[in-house]
Order: structure tokens, then C-alpha cells, then sequence
């Protein structure tokens, strides 16, 4: 198990390190001056002249990036072009929003799928299982920020249960941070819940058809109990490898919602810093995606692990 | 009254008839052989006594065990009647055990279904079923899982499951045909001394006519969903009656008749061929194992041979299949086909791979379902110059006609192929290159007895017809008997004996020889065809 959790680590470490170099030099040698492209078409010699120097790119390249990489490991993530404040204390604030609206969002479509994936594969074939997947292919068809949209118009406007948008802030309580993410949490939630259901429906019919739960059928276990008590837990890894990737995608993939609902999240601030020609807060956000994606990875390797004894061995 | 009484049985799922009338009676303390090719209905017989049946699936007619009308019985009766009185053995061990949990867990859960116990006496109750399936705790921890455990190691906690609480009936499924001979001897020695000790009945269902003949005090022959024939079995082997009993026994027992023409010449020369693994170090730090898979194995064979390559499995014969055969290099020592080297500097040789072509064990697995025959026959293609249209055509029709097909089969899918006809076209794909050498890599172990004999018959017909040369690898030992000539036995990465065939069966010297001809079942000296 050490060496199983060593190696995973040295895989996790290595990919930030390949990561690092790809994200720098994609931003700095592809063709164009970062500080004339942050600029724009019609800056001035002299601005430009004193923005390359702020930025050090009239230090050689390798020094450069050991800089920046340097900086990272420290927490110092530069100062902003476009906002002159350090990009750590943004992302930071950015992702005071967004890190409990993906954890929200990622809880309910657990919540969600276990059960629909788990009903409907017990009863195969059933009008019941062929309506609930029929379900889900709407909820991945649905564009989210319509259902979004719709979800507003209900919940906000008319019934005004929840907020139709804008982050309330940590400051004024659970309540009504509760009362801000709930929306967006849901409209995220929905097209995910319907792909882990079908993931999870599919793994689990898998698992059934498996010689080991004919087994457990002739010792005496009823379907119900051979589903949760033999086939379950084989079923989880492929479902725990989606989860992953739909965490990592709802840490940063919220653009539209985080939009829709007026949430200051991390995917307005890249879109923002994108829109701006903002490159230090661009790459210093791409970068932190990508380590939230690798250690995301790294965790459900783990995860692995601790569901799978043959892995465990290794 | 029997402890097991079937009678008129029938079956049908989603309408298609699958049993017909079948009738049988089992005593306690007795054992019963049901014999049949696939598609017989043997297992669905044993399903239907177990009420595992698929969606779909009506029975008709009357299973009673000790007096209760199984087919009278709700699920939730049935649910209690599994695992307490009716246990059950399946056919492959790799798969029948949850990989994720414990093999003392596994096995008392059984206890703890059926018994109000605590969970502190399920194990001690597990632990005794295990140790009386002959896996004591004490040398396999019940902490273990499945996967660090041998396949008839496996077969014995599947076993310890299923006679844990004493049931009436065990029935037990073709539960020694994944396993390697001498394996074999032992479960089907272990099953014999458990339905002894506890007066249990055993159904037995197989298609391996010799695993029955000295366990099974009745036997019953089905086909296609009927029994044809059942007695005692002495008796039985003694005189058969229907003709399907015959043709199965004949089969059984079928050599091709074969005239053997080795040249002096060799063909393949393999000298001194060894071949190591690494695995990966069982701690952070540990020392990284080394196996050695094949131990400086030296042989030619003759061209115009037939070759038989024997082992259990692990003990290199796969290893050195691929070495043979340029899939993989050999670390050291020399492997020629036909004086050439079968590696020239780290890349195989197509010019010498041409020569050689393979035929797998399973029919099913070895064909890509989305190609039509012609294409998956001239696969081989790909290690010869470009062979121009019309030429490709032809051979595919010469290949297809000489393994009893027709050229017409070219433009179908495999799907549509029986698992004889489809080891057809895999010899099909391996003459179109018009080889030397073929490699048969247990190419009959997964079919039927009456396919095999025709496999075989097909196989001793081409060799004459081609002048080709065999390399014949498998554990059974009665296929090998009949189509080889002479005979390696390969244990540990070692060949421990070599020799004629009818010499090293007749008079074995290596005593791991003398103990697989002795595990080997076999069928009574006097049964008559």
C-alpha cells in the first residue's frame, strides 16, 4: 500500500512538473510578446518597454520560469496586470465561492445518482428503469444554464425561496451562503447526477452479471442482498474514476452558471483575466486547475485502493 | 423416496423449449453423473434445482428434495433452501469468489445467512469448513483474498462455502474442468470424501465422460435437453444402449488415424532458451523478485513432426509458446525455424514468422466480431509481400475447403459459426501462409468431445496432406496421446522427460510424469463403444 501511495505520488508530482513547463511555455514562446498582446494593438514604446521589464521578460527564459515556478511553490502567484493586487489573495477570494459550490454540486449528484443508478439497475428492464434513464437523457441534453434560468424564474422570482443571484459572502453566515450556492449547486448537479446515474447503473449491471454474484445467490442471498452486499462495492470503480473527472470539472467548468447566478467563482475570474489579456492571472489559474485536476486524480487513485485489496498489494 | 426426485421435467425460456421430460432420482449418499456436450442441458437441470433460473424461464413438472416441491416454493423458501440444503460448485474458480472480500468473510457468510449466530462463531464455523475442504487456516489465513490464492485453492473456499452447513444435495457444476490434471485428482477426490463423511448426494454434471467413471454410482447421458440414457454406471459403461451415449464414449476415446512420416531434418531448433521476469518488490524497499518462466529449455522438433509440449499451468509452456512463436525475446539461448533465427536483433523476423502460424484455445475470443472471415483468414497476410487480389481469393477458398468449410463462409461473420466451425477457421487463418510449423496452443481443449474428434481427425488429415509439422501444447494428456509423436514434459520452466509418445505414456520415467498420468481420469478398461 506504501509503495502503491509513493508511486502515485511520484506520478502526481511529475505530471505538475511536465504541466508547469507545457502552461509556461505555451504562454511565453508561442509567437507574439505577452506584453504587446496584454497591451494591445496600439501601446505605446514606452509602456510596453516598462511592462516587459515588470514582467522580467527581458530575463532569459529558463530564469524565468524557475522564477515563476519558484513564486508558486511560495504562494506568490505575481501581481495582476489589469487589478495591480497579488493573484493569490484573488484566487483565494474566488475560490471561497467556488470550491464549496463544487463540493455542494458534487455532493447532490451523489446523492442524486447513487439511488437512481442503484434502483434502476435492480430492476432492469422495468418501465421504471427505462423512464429513469430516459430521464437522464434529458438531464444531459438540457443546457444547464436554461434549466437554470427556469429554476430562477420559480424558485427566486415567484416563490422567493432562494437568491436569483450574487454571492452573499461568508460574512453573513451559513444561511445565506446556503441560500446563494443552492441554485447554481442544482443546475450544475443536474446534467452531472444523470451521467454518474447512468455510470453507475451500467457498472452495476456489470458487476451483476459476474460469476461471484451467482455465487452468492446459491449460498442463500437474495437478489437484493447479493446487489448490496457483493456487487455494490465492485461496481465503484468505475464510478468513482467519473466522479473525479466531474469534480474537477465543476471546480472550473461552472462559467455559464457562475454568469447566470452573478457568482464571483474562479471560471469568471479566468474568463475575466482572458477578456482583459490578464496572462500572469491567466497562467497562474490555469496552473492551479491543473493541480486541483492531478491531486483530484491522486485522491480517487487512493480511492481505488482502499476499495480494491488486489491494488492494495501492489 | 429419493432425497432427489426429478420428474418431467420441462423448461422453456421465452418460449424455447431447453428441457424436455427430463426424469431423474438421486439417493443420499450417492453420486450422480450427468453427462452432456454444451447445449445439453445439464447445468439448466442443476439451475432448476437451485431455482437460478434466467428472466423468462417456465418450468414445468415436479423437483422435490427430501419431500419439498421446489418448484412450489416462493423465492423468499428459496432463498432459505439455497446454501443450507442445496449447495453448489461452479466451474471457474478465478471468478466465482468476490475479489473484495476476505475468504473467511466469503465463506461465513453462508453460516450467518442461514444460522442465528454471532459473528465470533460464523468464523470458527468457516474455519472449519475450510479446513475440512482441506484449507486450514492455519496454513491459508482466512484473512486472504481470492487473488492470492491458486485457482483449486480458489475451488476449495467455493467448495468450504457450499458444504458449511451440511447440505442434503451438493451439486457441483463442471467444478474441475478449469484446473490443471493433478489438481483435478485432488478436488475430485476431496468431493468424493465429503459426500462419504456426510451422506450427502452429489449431482455431478461434466461433459468428461472419464471424470465420472470411477466417482459416480449412476450416471444419466443428456442431449439437447433430454436424458437419452442413465443406469448405474458399470453398467452403463458396460453396455450402452442409445447411440448418442456411444457416439459421446467413441469420441471420448477417438485417435486419428495418423502415418507419421518425420524427416531427420529439423525444422525448429530451440537451445538453451531461458527467459526471466521481474515482479515488483513486495515492499517500499524490498528486494524485486526474479521468476524464472523458462530454465534453459533445449529441443528440435523433426519436420514432419507432431510435437507435444505438456504442463500444468506455470510451468513456462506459455512463455515459451511466445518466445517460439517471436512475440516476445528470449534473454538468452537460441531459438532457429528452419536454420534462421526467429529474432535478429531485438525484432522479430517476419520472414521466419511466416513459416509458423498459431491456433488458439478459444474459439470465441480469438476473432475481432466485426470482421468478415475473409478478412480475419488472411490476417496472417501482414508478415508476407503484398499478395495481389485474385491470388488473396484463391487462398482463402483453397484454406476454407481444406479445413471442411466452403469458400462461400468467406463473406460471413463469425458470429454465425458454431465453436467447432470457428476452430475450423482459425486453422483456416493459419495454413494461409502456407506454414511449416503450426503451433496448437490447447487449439481443442474448449470444445465438445464429438468437435474434438473431428478437430483431430481435421488436424492428422492436414499434417498428411501438407507435410505439416505440430506443436502440440496442453494438459490434456489423453488429446496428446493420440495426435503426437513424441512428447516433452515441461515442469518449473523445465523439461523434465522427453520421449515417444507411447514410451513415455507407457513406461513414464520422471516421477512428475508418473503422477500426471496417474491424476489423469480415466475411462474403465472395458467400456464398450
Amino acid at each position: 500500500m506504501l509503495r502503491y501511495t509513493l508511486t502515485r505520488f511520484l506520478s502526481l508530482c511529475l505530471s505538475l512538473a511536465v504541466a508547469s513547463v507545457v502552461i509556461f511555455f505555451a504562454i511565453e514562446v508561442l509567437p507574439g510578446d505577452p506584453a504587446s498582446i496584454m497591451l494591445g494593438v496600439n501601446a505605446q514604446p514606452d509602456t510596453l518597454a516598462a511592462l516587459r521589464a515588470e514582467l522580467g521578460l527581458d530575463q532569459p527564459m529558463v530564469a524565468r520560469y524557475l522564477a515563476w515556478v519558484t513564486g508558486l511553490l511560495q504562494g506568490d502567484f505575481g501581481i495582476s496586470y489589469t487589478y495591480r493586487t497579488p493573484v493569490a489573495q484573488m484566487i483565494v477570494d474566488r475560490l471561497a465561492v467556488s470550491l464549496p459550490l463544487a463540493l455542494y454540486a458534487l455532493g447532490l449528484t451523489v446523492v442524486i445518482a447513487f439511488p437512481v443508478g442503484i434502483w434502476a439497475a435492480s430492476r432492469r428492464g422495468s418501465v421504471g428503469d427505462v423512464s429513469i434513464m430516459g430521464l437522464t437523457q434529458l438531464g444531459v441534453a438540457i443546457p444547464n444554464f436554461w434549466f437554470a434560468m427556469l429554476m430562477v424564474l420559480v424558485f427566486a422570482i415567484n416563490l422567493q425561496w432562494f437568491s436569483a443571484g450574487g454571492f452573499a459572502g461568508w460574512d453573513a453566515g451559513l444561511f445565506a451562503v446556503l441560500k446563494s450556492l443552492t441554485l447554481p449547486a442544482v443546475a450544475l448537479a443536474l446534467p452531472q447526477a444523470s451521467i454518474l446515474a447512468r455510470v453507475m447503473r451500467s457498472a452495476l449491471l456489470d458487476t451483476l452479471s459476474e460469476d461471484f454474484i451467482r455465487t452468492a445467490r446459491a449460498k442463500g442471498l437474495s437478489r437484493r442482498q447479493a446487489l448490496w452486499r457483493h456487487a455494490l462495492r465492485n461496481a465503484l470503480i468505475p464510478v468513482l474514476t467519473i466522479i473525479g473527472m466531474q469534480f474537477s470539472f465543476l471546480l472550473a467548468g461552472g462559467i455559464i452558471i457562475e454568469n447566470v447566478f452573478y457568482l464571483p467563482g474562479l471560471g469568471r475570474l479566468i474568463f475575466q483575466a482572458i477578456s482583459a489579456r490578464d496572462l500572469v492571472v491567466v497562467e497562474s489559474v490555469v496552473m492551479l486547475l491543473v493541480f486541483a485536476v492531478i491531486l483530484v486524480n491522486f485522491l480517487v487513485e487512493l480511492a481505488y485502493a482502499a476499495v480494491d485489496p488486489r491494488l492494495r498489494a501492489r | 423416496m429419493s432425497l432427489l426426485q426429478i420428474r418431467n421435467l420441462s423448461l422453456s425460456i421465452h418460449g424455447a423449449e431447453i428441457l424436455h421430460e427430463v426424469s431423474l432420482s438421486l439417493e443420499a449418499g450417492e453420486i450422480l453423473g450427468v453427462i452432456g456436450e454444451s447445449g445439453s442441458g445439464k447445468s439448466m437441470t442443476a439451475f432448476t434445482t437451485m431455482q437460478l433460473l434466467p428472466d423468462g424461464a417456465a418450468p414445468r413438472g415436479e423437483v422435490r428434495l427430501d419431500g419439498v416441491d421446489i418448484l412450489g416454493c416462493t423465492e423468499r423458501e428459496m432463498c432459505a433452501i439455497r446454501g443450507r440444503d442445496i449447495g453448489m460448485v461452479f466451474q471457474e474458480p478465478m471468478t466465482a469468489l468476490n475479489p473484495l472480500k476476505t475468504i473467511g468473510d466469503q465463506v461465513a457468510e453462508t453460516v450467518l445467512l442461514h444460522e442465528k449466530v454471532s459473528r465470533a462463531e460464523a468464523q470458527e464455523r468457516a474455519a472449519e469448513a475450510l479446513t475440512r475442504a482441506e484449507l486450514p487456516p492455519e496454513k491459508f489465513p482466512m484473512s486472504r483474498y481470492p487473488h492470492e490464492l491458486s485457482g483449486g485453492q480458489r475451488q476449495r473456499v467455493v467448495i468450504a462455502m457450499a458444504i458449511a452447513l451440511r447440505p442434503k444435495l451438493l451439486i457441483a457444476d463442471e467444478p474441475t474442468t478449469a484446473l490443471d490434471v493433478t489438481t483435478q485428482a485432488q478436488i475430485l477426490t476431496l468431493l468424493k470424501t465429503l459426500v462419504k463423511q456426510d451422506g450427502m448426494a452429489m449431482m455431478m454434471i461434466t461433459h468428461d465422460l472419464a471424470v465420472v467413471a470411477d466417482m459416480a454410482d449412476h450416471i444419466a447421458i443428456m442431449q439437447k435437453g433430454r436424458v437419452v440414457e442413465t443406469g448405474p454406471t458399470e453398467q452403463i459403461f458396460r453396455q450402452m444402449q442409445h447411440p448418442y451415449s456411444r457416439a459421446l464414449l467413441a469420441a471420448s476415446t477417438h485417435a486419428p488415424e495418423r502415418d507419421p512420416k518425420p524427416q531427420d531434418s529439423p525444422l525448429l531448433e530451440v537451445r538453451k532458451a531461458r527467459r526471466t521476469y521481474t515482479l515488483p518488490a513486495k515492499t517500499l524497499f524490498g528486494e524485486r523478485r526474479q521468476i524464472e518462466a523458462v530454465k534453459g529449455v533445449s529441443f528440435t522438433l523433426k519436420r514432419g513432426e507432431s510435437l507435444g509440449l505438456v504442463g500444468e499451468s506455470g510451468c513456462g509452456k506459455s512463455t515459451l509458446t511466445r518466445a517460439i512463436l517471436g512475440l516476445e525475446e528470449v534473454q538468452s539461448g537460441e531459438i532457429l525455424l528452419d536454420g534462421e533465427p526467429v529474432f535478429t536483433g531485438h525484432r522479430p523476423n517476419d520472414a521466419v514468422r511466416r513459416k509458423m502460424q498459431v491456433v488458439f484455445q478459444d474459439p470465441y475470443g480469438s476473432f475481432n466480431p466485426r470482421h468478415k472471415v475473409a478478412r480475419l483468414v488472411v490476417e496472417p497476410f501482414h508478415l508476407t509481400p503484398e499478395v495481389p487480389r485474385a491470388e488473396r481469393e484463391a487462398r482463402i477458398a483453397e484454406a476454407l475447403t481444406a479445413v471442411g468449410l466452403t469458400p462461400a463462409d468467406a463473406h460471413k461473420y463469425i458470429h454465425e459459426f458454431s465453436g467447432g466451425q470457428r476452430q475450423r477457421i482459425a486453422i483456416a487463418r493459419a495454413l494461409i501462409t502456407r506454414p511449416e510449423l503450426i503451433l496448437l496452443d490447447e487449439a481443442v481443449s474448449a470444445l465438445d468431445v464429438q468437435v474434438r474428434a473431428q478437430i483431430l481427425d481435421l488436424l492428422a488429415d492436414l499434417s498428411e496432406r501438407y507435410g505439416l509439422s505440430y506443436l502440440f501444447i496442453s494438459h490434456d494428456l489423453s488429446v496428446v496421446r493420440t495426435i503426437t509423436d513424441r512428447v516433452m514434459v515441461m515442469k518449473s520452466g523445465e523439461i523434465v522427460e522427453e520421449g515417444p509418445t507411447s514410451r513415455v505414456f507407457d513406461a513414464p520415467e520422471h516421477p512428475y510424469t508418473r503422477a500426471l498420468i496417474a491424476a489423469a481420469p480415466r475411462l474403465p478398461e472395458d467400456a464398450a463403444a
